[in-house]
This record gives structure tokens, sequence and C-alpha cells, in this order.
């Protein structure tokens, strides 16, 4: 196998430091390392690296780095070295090509083509470490007719709304795709920071359950994990229609992914691969998706907020717009960019279109139906930083949800093999030895540290902005300014290019 | 757009640019009912000539058309005879005119460049308005909004009934003088600004008081939640032509009060809603209802630094950012009420007061007259 590909990286060891402990060997689940005993040294076969630097993070003498393998084919500026390396994989295959985590290519980041403002002189800046600056947000239903009691008082007669304390949420990340002991930090962190994380498509573990207050679960066209126990322990219930790594195509889950445990809180036979249909085979269409909302809404009484996730794709502000009308109370877009434990690599790479664009057309199309504050909108699918949560909420999220920063906050380098199932920082594994690895006390306050830096950065950047409220935030696209984006995409976003006044 | 002469246009104009400003606003309020000049309120705003740069300057009042009380007067700022025929066309077309005169002006030295400025007493044609399937009420603002929009050269710049905006580019004294309000004028109540822009070339209709049918506001402050606010109200019909402040607050608080019913005090919650830590310690029920105003209008908000006297018919509201991040001062003497952004505003025309305060941020005060609206 994998005869013609010579290997992307290459693993370089430096001798004089090297002490031939050989924790690189027991760390590293690809068996990229071995204690050769005729050389007395370690040697390693860079073919099997995957360049996820757990060997180069625990190197106790810091003699190992892993650099990019500078052989080269012959240049070529039509055929890259990927592109050549995909065609010999699939030749000695015959297979669909599998990836994880987000898409990797050189597209547009619009976020980092976005600037945002700050007061001085006619109106001040709010200093937050000396005044209230707001992060709370509710998400839910806003558009109620206004009623009073007999005393003339007026009722909160709104649906049911999540509140956070922090426009951030972790995203949809399934137990199986994840391990364990991940699932257990996010739980744990979105407890202790008033926020919510996602069971994704893998059913909720009942270890979990008591963290059900800021649980968001999700149905999802496998109806894996589904049961009446699992709606109600929940604080919101998500309906998966697309996810931004795999727009138009179900989920899957590696077989070697399926443990005892995994195969019990999905409801599916171990050790074979778990592939959800494309399509819910009960809505091939918006008048489906109504009922499936409101089936889900009948049976837990409209006490929990009902999600409908969908990938961005070039329709996506119609489809919204046909989701805000069908009862949903929250709407989550996920762009092109959003990560996948496991997604056909041309699907990942080729389909879909970025979050802002969706995002900012979204937006506007909910406002010219009027219908804006009929759902709340949420958005993933490369939320790098505090920076890009403050440009999503200014150009009109209610939220955002993080899926990849978290997983970083875990341990995760972004070697993109999760579909492997051999993560070596114990995240996208379900290998017992592996899992350990990760240990959750560690990992959910790591996650906490990651989201209040977050909190305080947010708040600094609307303080400069004189803003004291993420409310007032929120669809505040006067607040950003685009650098070196055309007409085209100006309008798109409905915002002003830099140097155009207010 | 209307503007008194193309060739001079070199900086863009209001509506083409949001241009911050700073202010001073002044508001006196007799709560008996008793009618007074302007004379009071020129004197409470030219003490704080420095707050404005002579850039604009305005004032609304109240209960000043006792003749005409059930008609809408409408005021209108032309560019020429022809925006005048135009715009009379449509009025003829829409409503009963009872009565039509050009302003009665001063000529003043520092007041230049105005434009011909017209004033009309209305009532809609009943058959029309009929037809148009609206109340009252919104038939003349649509009306009022075609006119802004449609007609160049024509700005209606006030159209309440039994009131009156009055405004122009100058200092605000001057402009009470160059409108006669000290002699032609008695209302109950009056309000008044003057404006600091930091960037126009001098638009008449953009200069202060800002109006929607009897309601009217004067602002200063700049808010940073404008585009928020603004992208939010327009789902309801209502369009920012003008990019300021001021105009987008009159929409905010039209919509609580007159489309969504809220009381003066429900609106101060929304858009100068309590901080979340300040809600916490209040009663459980103050706790329930503040929630649920900031849960179900987040968009109303208003951030940033304002104060605010709003006027309508019978009262004014004063209401300051919920940092309080401008200074507005409210006295009282029997029972007149003012309201200035700074001190000296109240003490040049009444120097005893029996009670003299600074509201905390968000909180509103209220002067209505006693016994209701006249």
């Amino acid at each position: 196998m994998e005869t013609y590909i010579p290997p992307e990286y290459e693993v370089v060891r430096n001798f004089e430091l090297c002490t031939s402990c050989r924790l690189c060997e027991r760390q590293c689940a690809n068996e990229v390392h071995k204690y050769d005993a005729d050389l007395k040294k370690m040697i390693a076969n860079s073919q099997k690296c995957v360049n996820c630097h757990r060997c180069v993070c625990l190197c106790p003498t810091h003699a190992l780095k892993i650099i990019k393998n500078p052989d080269v084919y012959r240049l070529n500026s039509n055929w890259s070295e990927q592109t050549m390396n995909e065609v010999y994989r699939q030749a000695d295959s015959g297979g669909v090509l599998l990836s994880s985590m987000g898409n990797p290519n050189d597209y547009p980041v619009y976020f980092n083509k976005i600037l945002l403002n700050a007061s001085q002189v006619t109106n001040p800046p709010i200093d937050p470490l000396r005044e209230p600056m707001e992060t709370v947000v509710y998400l839910g239903k806003k558009d109620v007719e206004l009623k009073r009691d007999i005393n003339g008082r007026l009722v909160d007669n709104l649906p049911p709304q999540l509140k956070l304390s922090v426009p951030v949420m972790f995203s949809a990340m399934s137990y199986g795709s994840i391990s364990y002991n991940a699932h257990e930090a996010l739980a744990r962190a979105a407890e202790e920071l008033g926020i919510f994380y996602n069971t994704g498509e893998g059913g909720l573990h009942r270890d979990f359950y008591k963290y059900g207050k800021n649980t968001i679960v999700q149905v999802a066209s496998g109806r894996f994990g589904v049961h009446a126990d699992y709606l109600s322990a929940a604080a919101a219930i998500e309906i998966k229609m697309g996810q931004g790594a795999k727009p138009g195509i179900g989920g899957h889950l590696p077989g070697m992914k399926i443990s005892d445990e995994v195969s019990k809180t999905r409801m599916i036979p171990k050790g074979i691969d778990a592939i959800s249909p494309a399509p819910h085979h009960d809505i091939y269409s918006i008048e489906d998706l109504r009922q499936l909302i409101y089936t889900i809404k009948e049976a837990t009484a409209y006490t929990k907020p009902v999600i409908v996730k969908v990938a961005a794709v070039h329709n996506v502000a119609a489809i919204a717009s046909g989701i805000a009308r069908s009862g949903a109370d929250i709407i989550a877009i996920d762009g092109f960019r959003g990560g996948t434990g496991a997604a056909p690599t041309r699907i990942r790479d080729n389909v879909g279109i970025p979050i802002e664009l969706a995002l900012a057309q979204v937006d506007e199309r909910l406002r010219q139906e009027g219908i804006r504050d009929s759902v709340s909108v949420v958005v993933a699918g490369s939320v790098h930083s505090s920076a890009d949560v403050v440009k999503a909420i200014a150009l009109g999220a209610d939220a955002c949800y993080v899926g990849t920063a978290a997983l970083l906050a875990l341990g995760c380098h972004l070697c993109r093999s999760c579909h492997t199932g051999k993560c070596n920082w114990g995240i996208a594994t379900q290998r017992e030895d592996l899992v350990k690895r990760l240990n959750p006390d560690v990992g959910y306050k790591r996650l906490v540290n990651l989201v209040t830096a977050w909190r305080h950065e947010i708040q600094e950047m609307m303080g400069a902005m004189g803003i004291n409220s993420v409310e007032a935030l929120r669809g505040n696209r006067l607040m950003l300014r685009g650098v070196g984006l055309n007409e085209t995409e100006l309008k798109i976003l409905g915002i002003r290019h830099a140097g155009e006044s207010m | 757009m209307i503007f008194n002469d193309l060739e001079l246009k070199t900086a863009p104009w209001e509506g083409e640019v949001r241009i911050p400003s700073g202010c001073a606003v002044s508001a006196i309020i007799d709560r008996t009912g008793k009618k007074m000049t302007g004379e009071k309120i020129i004197r409470s705003i030219a003490t704080m000539h420095d707050r404005s740069n002579g850039l604009g300057g305005g004032f609304a009042g109240y209960g000043i058309y006792p003749d005409y009380k059930e008609y809408y007067a409408f005021h209108l700022f032309y560019n020429d005879f022809h925006a005048k025929k135009e715009t009379e066309d449509f009025l003829m077309q829409h409503f009963e005119v009872a009565y039509s005169s050009e302003m009665k002006t001063r000529k003043l030295k520092s007041i230049t460049n105005e434009p011909v400025i017209y004033r009309y007493f209305l009532y809609p044609l009943s058959k029309r308005l009929a037809n148009s399937l609206l109340d009252e009420e919104r038939y003349v603002v649509k009306c009022v909004n075609k006119i802004n929009a449609e007609i160049k050269g024509a700005f209606v710049f006030s159209s309440g009934k039994d009131m009156g905006i009055f405004k122009g580019v100058g200092y605000p004294e001057d402009i009470g003088k160059f409108y006669l309000l000290d002699e032609e004028y008695e209302g109950y109540s009056w309000t008044a600004h003057g404006r600091y822009p930091t960037n126009t070339p001098g638009w008449w209709g953009g200069a202060h008081p800002f109006g929607l049918l009897d309601y009217s506001i004067v602002h200063n402050g700049e808010i940073s939640s404008y585009d928020a606010n603004r992208r939010y109200i327009e789902m309801f019909g209502y369009k920012c032509s003008l990019q300021t402040d001021t105009e987008v607050i009159t929409y905010v608080i039209d919509y609580l009060l007159r489309v969504k019913k809220l009381t003066l005090q429900e609106v101060a919650k929304v858009i100068s809603a309590s901080f979340w830590s300040t809600i916490e310690e209040k009663t459980e029920e103050e706790q329930r209802e503040e929630i649920f105003l900031r849960k179900a209008f987040p968009s109303l908000l208003i951030t940033g630094p304002f104060s605010i006297i709003f006027g309508f018919s019978g009262g004014i509201m004063a209401l300051n950012d919920r940092l309080k991040l401008r200074s507005m001062v409210c006295a009282e003497k029997g029972d007149i009420a003012y309201v200035s952004s700074e001190e000296c505003g109240i003490r040049a025309v009444e120097p005893a007061v029996d009670k003299i305060f600074a509201p905390a941020g968000g909180q509103p005060v209220i002067y209505t007259l006693k016994g209701g609206a006249l």
C-alpha cells in the first residue's frame, strides 16, 4: 500500500539529545518509533507519521521534530503533490478518500478580511475592568404578542429560551467520533461556564445525563441513541439536517471506533461502520421538517427549544427562511470549513460556502422578510477566536458554536486523522489506552480557560466600540469594515470597505 | 434630500453619511397646562451656547396651536417653488387643508441660507383614509414619508397635532428668535436642542428635534448600538433615511409605545435596560418584568452615550443611557419642571428651584400634565 507515495512528513531525531527512553515509541499509536536493538538506537518509520506532535510535545529531552518532507516531486504548478498522492491512493484502494477535521484548502477566510471599529472623542470607549460589560444572551423565539395580567403587568409568554453566559457553545461532536473523556470534559466545562455542549448524533452516555441542563442533544438522520429519556434529559434538541464539512451526506463513524459503550449509547451494532443516511427518511421537504419539529415539541411538552442545523450551501438564505417559518426556535448554520470526525475528502473540500457569507445572507433575508425575531441564529464552521465571535455577532449571529477550537484546547494538533481512530491525544479515539491520556479534570479546566479568555477579549472589543451589552452588537454591521474585498463580497456581507466613514 | 445650493456641496449630506454630534438639550413643562412663550426655553438653551457650534438648533412646542388642535400641523422646508407646487398638489390629493401660510420669520444676520418655510393644518380626506385601510396616524406618517422620500427639495419636519417643531442651521437662540418663538407662540411644554456636529454641510432638515406626529426627540450623544437598532426597527416598516441617532431613537420609541403598547416606564427598561447585575438585586416581580423585556426586545437596547428628552402630547420624558455617559439635570419649582444638559440651563431661567437632581443612568424622569393631555 502507498508504495508510490513518499512520506509527507519526516521524523527528525537529534541523537545527541535522545536517551532512547522509548517514550515516543509508547506514545505513538501509529507505530512510527521503534528501538533497534542492533543499532542500539531509536529509529522511525516516517511513512506512518501523521504529524500529530504527540511525541514532539512529550519527548523529555526535546530530541524530536517533525518537518515537512523536503523531498519533492518534479515541480508542477498544475499537479500538486496532494493531488498526485490522492490519485496514487485511489489507484491503490479503489475507494472514496476519507478525511477528518475542516477543509484545509486555501479558500478565503472572510473573518480575516473584516476589521472592527473603536470609539474615540465623539463617544467614549467603555472600560470592562471598571464598568459592567454584558455577554449574556438568550436564544429562542422573540415574536410573541405582549400579554398583561389583570393587574396590567406584562406576562412572560416567550417560548423556552436558552440562557448563555457568553455567546459561545461547543459544537456537535458525537460520543464515538470523540472519546468518553472528551465528552466529560465538554459537559463539565459547559456546566461551569453556563453554556451548552452538543452531543452530536451519537446519543448521550448514561453517565452524562446529570449534565442535561447544559446539554443539547441531536436528532440526526440515523436516529442513533434517540429515545424519550434522551430527549427529556436535554436543555434543547437539535435536528441535524446538514453539516458544514459534508453537506448533502450523512454521518460516518468507522467500525473500529464503535466500542461496547458506543454501541450501547448509539443503540447500534458494535464494530460495524455506522453510516447515517444522507436525508432524514421522513423529511423530503420543508413541510416534513415542520412535522418533525412539532413531533419533538409534542414529545417534550413545548418545554425545550428546537434547533435546526443546516450546512451553508448556495440557497441557505431561502432554507433558513423556510425553517424560521416551520416552528424552529433556533437555526444553526455550519460553514464549509466546519470540522468532522470523518468525511469523504471530495465533499469536504468542494461543497458548501463560507460561514461569513452564509450568515450575512441569512440574517439579511430574515430581516427583509420581517421574521428575524422568529428564530435565533447560531453559526459554526471555523470560528477561530474571540474576534471571530465578535465579527459573527456584528454580522447578525446570536451566538457561535466552536468545535475545532475546543478540541485544540484538549490537545488536538489538527493532524486530521480522526477517521483512523488512533488519536494519540485521547480525543478522537475509543482505544482505552489512548482515551485515558486525556484527563477530563485537566481537559475541562482547559476548556473553561479558553472560553473565559475569549469572554474577556469579547468584553475588551465591545468596550472599545462603546458597546456594553452583546445585544447591541448583534447585527451592528456598521461596526465592521472589509479590507481587500471586492464590491460583490462587500454587498453580500452588507458591510462597507475600510476607509469608508460611518 | 433638500439643500440650498447644489454648487456648494462639498461634504456628504445628512442621510448620505452618519454624522456624529455632541449637543445641548433643554426642556420646560408647566404641569398645570398653563402656557408660556418660547422666551424662557430660548434663554435656557442660550446659556449652554458653547455646547453647540452654530450648525443646528431647534425647538418643539406643545399646546401652541389651540385654534387648530384637531388638525395635523405640517411644517415644511422647500428648496424652491417647484418643490412647493409638487408638494401642495400631493397634500390636496390626500388632505383637507384647513389653513396654510408661509411661516412667519424674523430676518437675522446670523441666520442665512434659509429655505422656503411653510405651514399647513391638515386633516386626512375621509375617503382616501378609508381606502388606505390604515388608521389615521399611520396614514399621516405614510404621507410624510412619501413627501420626504419622493419629492425632491421638500421636507416635512413637523407633523403633530397642537404642537410644532422649529429648527434650522444656526445657534439655537438665533433659531428661536428667527421663528419668533418668544412672541408668536405659547405652549405648556417646550424642548430645545443645540447641535455640535463634527461634520455637516449644515442642512436645515438635519437639525433637531426630530419629529414623528406629536412625538419629538432632542438628543445629546452618539449611540454605539445604532446599526443594531436600525436594522431591527426597519423590519417593521420604518426607514432610517437621515441616519441620525435621533431618527432611530424616535422610531424605536414609537414602535414600543404605539405598536407594542408599552408604558413609558417599560420603554425605558427596554432602551436603557438595567444591567443584569442590577436586576438581580431587585424584587422578584421587578426581575420578572425586566428580564422579560430584555429577553423580548434585545435589539432595541440602546448603548453608548445619550441623554434624550422625549416630547409627546401632555408630557416629556428625560432619559439617560444606562451608564450615564452624558450629563443631564432635572429640577422642579412648583408645578414647573425643568430638564437640561447642564444645571446652568435651569438656573438661568429659575434660580430658586425647589428640588434639583441628576437622574441615574437608565432612570426615566417623566413629567405629565396634571389631569392628562390637553
